[in-house]
């Protein structure tokens, strides 16, 4: 079907899944019989230069199956198990999952942009709400790598302060995966178990920080403000009534056959797999390879924790949701280990230059006033250089790569999200698998697209 | 078709009240969570912020079934497009309830990749500012959109050309565009 | 932190780096070569791959013998089995912004090759499916270039009630 119009407009004269009213293009999974074996290869879910033996041999990949034997769908943006917005074509044959290719920049909001137009003071509220399941994670990795180009240490007190909130937010995150899987899974329930425990710890938050979450609270120097009185008690409540009740989730799901039935064997991963893919975090762990950036390279106070590093055997659905809840109960050992052993003193450093001055003080010292007007309206400067700096967040490893040119804002700040790599992960997951094989999967691959997009 | 070309005398009125009774004490939300707000969302209808009181637990997540677009999080460039279709698959009547800063005005990203306010692409019924905004916020704003079906009119008036919404007077301290039984502030 | 040696670093400029052994700072044509070298020495996963556009800033500093250009492609590496970082920094000039590929080497580059075409217009020579992958398909432009503005918008304040 060629007309007049060839020359300048790209003529489709065969169907496309491209929706005719969004933009899109090549990001698209093209049919089988346009698509090359290389790119054929990938979407199926080889990885390249595995040893042998351990690689889909492409001789296996049926290039020339008819077409109408195959059908491929589009899931989502807008799809209540995406978590998030998470599009997925796919490539289906009945109910099995062919091929795979996930389309990502629904979110994308342009935060590493903004970055580099706020301060460092300001940046915490930008990088807070990439990875809006764990905030102070974002923030935390922000502000290390800014204090490693300060070269400065910040006092005992706001490290533990810092760790302890930290495996807080691990805690809710993890609780709010819980929900989530177990909604995707079919059990209404356990949404509604996994928010009720959750909103404990945002209601501690709230009295800590202010907001439930996306809370600016870590900030380059320490923390934005002490912990309230009566902390522990908050601390220690959470603490035994999340304990008690992950015993309840057991009851629900875990013993329970239709969950096992649903995650066992589903979703499996090997270790070549997953290092060849630079997956980390529970998606890691759950293939048997034994690497937390807590206990391996320690940073904060996670070097004094007594904790153990889960580790799964068969890399499927099961084994990740079973190291989840098993996280959840190491969390709560962190944070009982972390309400003994927290400090006394500065919550933050006391560097004039870094540290905006308690607000009774303005009204007294003219030295006061300037410090404050100065960090709040340029910023402080940082000397110039280079860092790149890691944590161990719940989905993975968070970086942060951050240079500087010596002024007061990012010269470019660039996150490594977690999730954003761990996505990669997902045509080999959900090759062979049936469709609600392919909820499950992404579910457990807990991608959070803020920090995919970014 | 329907009540919009009945007249409005004494019968259809209670018909009409009985309808608006009926819109506002179900109105069912579409999944439309994009981002943080859609966190705050789901906890709002999870157990310590009940929406099941109001009729709304039950999101849809097909657009041809629901009546509300909680537009819960930043567009972005590439999700405009997706919003207005879901928007246009949805039946009337419907409503959109903008969530949050960012889709209320673009937010704290003014830039290149947001669209800056949800209301460059769909008519929105109801601002809820904060980032996020906490469930109780978001219940207010599903008060307050209550209050605006409950106070608007279905049934054609005798008088031609007349606008459905309440006409507000120029001496009024209400901002012009709200329904008058609606305030700044908690709804009597 | 001592450093170890990686044999494929030898004859390539480096320096020492906060939280890394060695920052090496390869030509374009050993790149992949020194990146196959480290490779073999253990490094198991590579961890972040970004660009950064030194437009601005021209005057950074750099060891000898490596020339400053626009762009620069940044490699974080992870050894699990010795629990080292090692970073790698190539100079890539603005008018042939190509480099090569890492997905032979390691396949999880892919998408974060795909962000930094995206954003920067960096090329992957070898690199399977350099698309956009952020922005919309027929996007112009490379959003995170130094050159190309925020896009702010004036602040509106719509239908906002006059005086009264």
């Amino acid at each position: 079907m060629t007309t007049d119009f060839d020359d300048q407009h790209r003529v489709i004269d065969r169907p496309t899944w491209s929706a005719r009213e969004t933009s899109e293009g090549d990001q698209e999974l093209s049919l089988r019989e346009d698509t090359d074996a290389a790119a054929l290869g990938r979407e199926v879910g080889a990885v390249l230069r595995l040893e042998d033996g351990k690689v889909l041999d492409p001789s296996q990949i049926d290039f020339d199956r008819p077409d109408d034997e195959t059908m491929i769908i589009n899931m989502g943006p807008q799809h209540p198990s995406t978590h998030g917005v998470l599009r997925l074509m796919l490539e289906l044959e009945g109910e099995v999952v062919l091929r795979t290719k996930p389309i990502i920049g629904y979110l994308h909001t342009g935060m590493e942009k903004t970055g580099e137009e706020l301060t460092y003071v300001q940046g915490a509220t930008n990088v807070t709400r990439m990875d809006y399941m764990s905030p102070f994670h974002n923030e935390t990795v922000f502000s290390m790598a800014t204090e490693s180009l300060l070269g400065i240490e910040i006092p005992d007190r706001a490290i533990w302060i810092r760790t302890l909130m930290l495996e807080l937010n691990r805690l809710s995150s993890h609780l709010l995966w819980m929900a989530t899987n177990g909604m995707d899974l079919g059990s209404t329930s356990m949404m509604i178990y996994g928010f009720r425990e959750r909103e404990m710890v945002m209601s501690f938050f709230e009295k800590t920080t202010g907001l439930r979450f996306n809370n600016n609270f870590v900030r380059p120097g320490g923390v934005a403000a002490d912990l309230p009185d009566g902390w522990e008690d908050d601390v220690a409540v959470i603490c035994d009534t999340v304990l008690a009740r992950s015993f309840e989730y057991d009851d629900l799901l875990t013993g329970q056959p239709i969950f096992r039935e649903r995650t066992e064997g589903v979703g499996g991963l090997t270790a070549e797999e997953a290092l060849a893919l630079s997956v980390t975090g529970p998606l890691l762990r759950s293939t048997g390879v034994p690497w937390d950036l807590r206990r391996s390279m320690p940073y904060l106070a996670y070097g004094e924790l007594d904790f153990d590093v889960i580790v799964g055997t068969y890399g499927d659905n099961f084994d990740r949701y079973a190291l989840r809840l098993a996280e959840i109960r190491e969390s709560i050992r962190m944070i009982r280990q972390i309400v003994e052993k927290m400090p006394t003193g500065d919550f933050r450093i006391q560097d004039p230059k870094v540290t905006p001055p308690p607000r009774g003080r303005i009204d007294a010292s003219m030295e006061a006033l300037i410090h404050h007007f100065k960090i709040f309206t340029e910023g402080f400067k940082v000397p110039e250089g280079e860092v790149y700096a890691a944590i161990e967040s719940p989905r993975g490893e968070l970086g942060c790569y951050m240079v500087s040119d010596g002024s007061s804002k990012p010269f470019r700040m660039h996150i490594r999200g977690p999730s954003f790599v761990n996505l990669q992960v997902l045509p080999l997951l959900l090759r062979g698998g049936l469709l609600s094989d392919a909820v499950a999967c992404i579910s457990s691959v807990d991608p959070v697209m803020g920090e995919v997009d970014r | 078709m329907g009540l919009e070309d009945l007249p409005h005398n004494f019968l259809t009125g209670r018909v009409e009240d009985l309808v608006k009774w009926a819109r506002r004490s179900s109105v069912w939300p579409v999944t439309f969570g994009l981002a943080c707000c859609a966190i705050e969302m789901m906890a709002a209808g999870a157990a310590d912020y009940d929406l099941s009181r109001f009729g709304m637990e039950v999101f849809r997540n097909s657009p041809r079934q629901a009546d509300l677009m909680i537009v819960a999080g930043r567009v972005s460039q590439k999700m405009a497009p997706v919003l207005r279709q879901v928007y246009d698959q949805m039946m009337e009547p419907k409503w959109v309830i903008s969530m949050g800063v960012c889709a209320s005005s673009g937010g704290m990203f003014n830039n290149y990749a947001i669209v800056q306010g949800v209301d460059q692409i769909i008519p929105v019924d109801v601002y809820v500012p904060g980032c996020p905004p906490s469930p109780e916020t978001l219940m207010h704003a599903i008060l307050t959109l209550h209050e605006k079906i409950r106070t608007g009119e279905i049934t054609k008036r005798r008088a031609e050309g007349r606008p459905l919404e309440i006409e507000v007077p120029s001496s009024s301290p209400w901002v012009p565009g709200n329904p008058q039984a609606v305030q700044i502030g908690t709804p009597r | 932190m001592t450093e170890i040696s990686i044999g494929a670093l030898r004859g390539v400029p480096t320096t020492a780096g906060a939280g890394v052994d060695q920052i090496a700072f390869p030509d374009r044509a050993g790149y992949a070569g020194v990146i196959a070298g480290i490779k073999d020495a253990a490094f198991e996963m590579l961890v972040d791959l970004c660009a950064v556009d030194y437009l601005g800033h021209p005057g950074r500093t750099l060891p000898d013998g490596v020339t400053p250009e626009r762009f620069e492609i940044v490699v974080n590496l992870l050894s699990l089995s010795a629990k080292r970082r090692v970073r790698v920094r190539v100079q890539v000039p603005e008018a042939d912004a190509v480099v090569d590929s890492l997905f032979s080497l390691y396949p999880g580059s892919e998408a974060m090759e795909r962000e930094a075409y995206d954003m920067f217009g960096i090329r992957f020579a070898g690199h399977p499916d350099l698309t956009r992958i952020l922005m919309p398909d027929e996007w112009e432009g490379h959003p995170l270039r130094k050159d190309y503005g925020t896009g702010r918008v004036p602040v509106q304040f719509k239908e906002a009630p006059g005086p009264r």
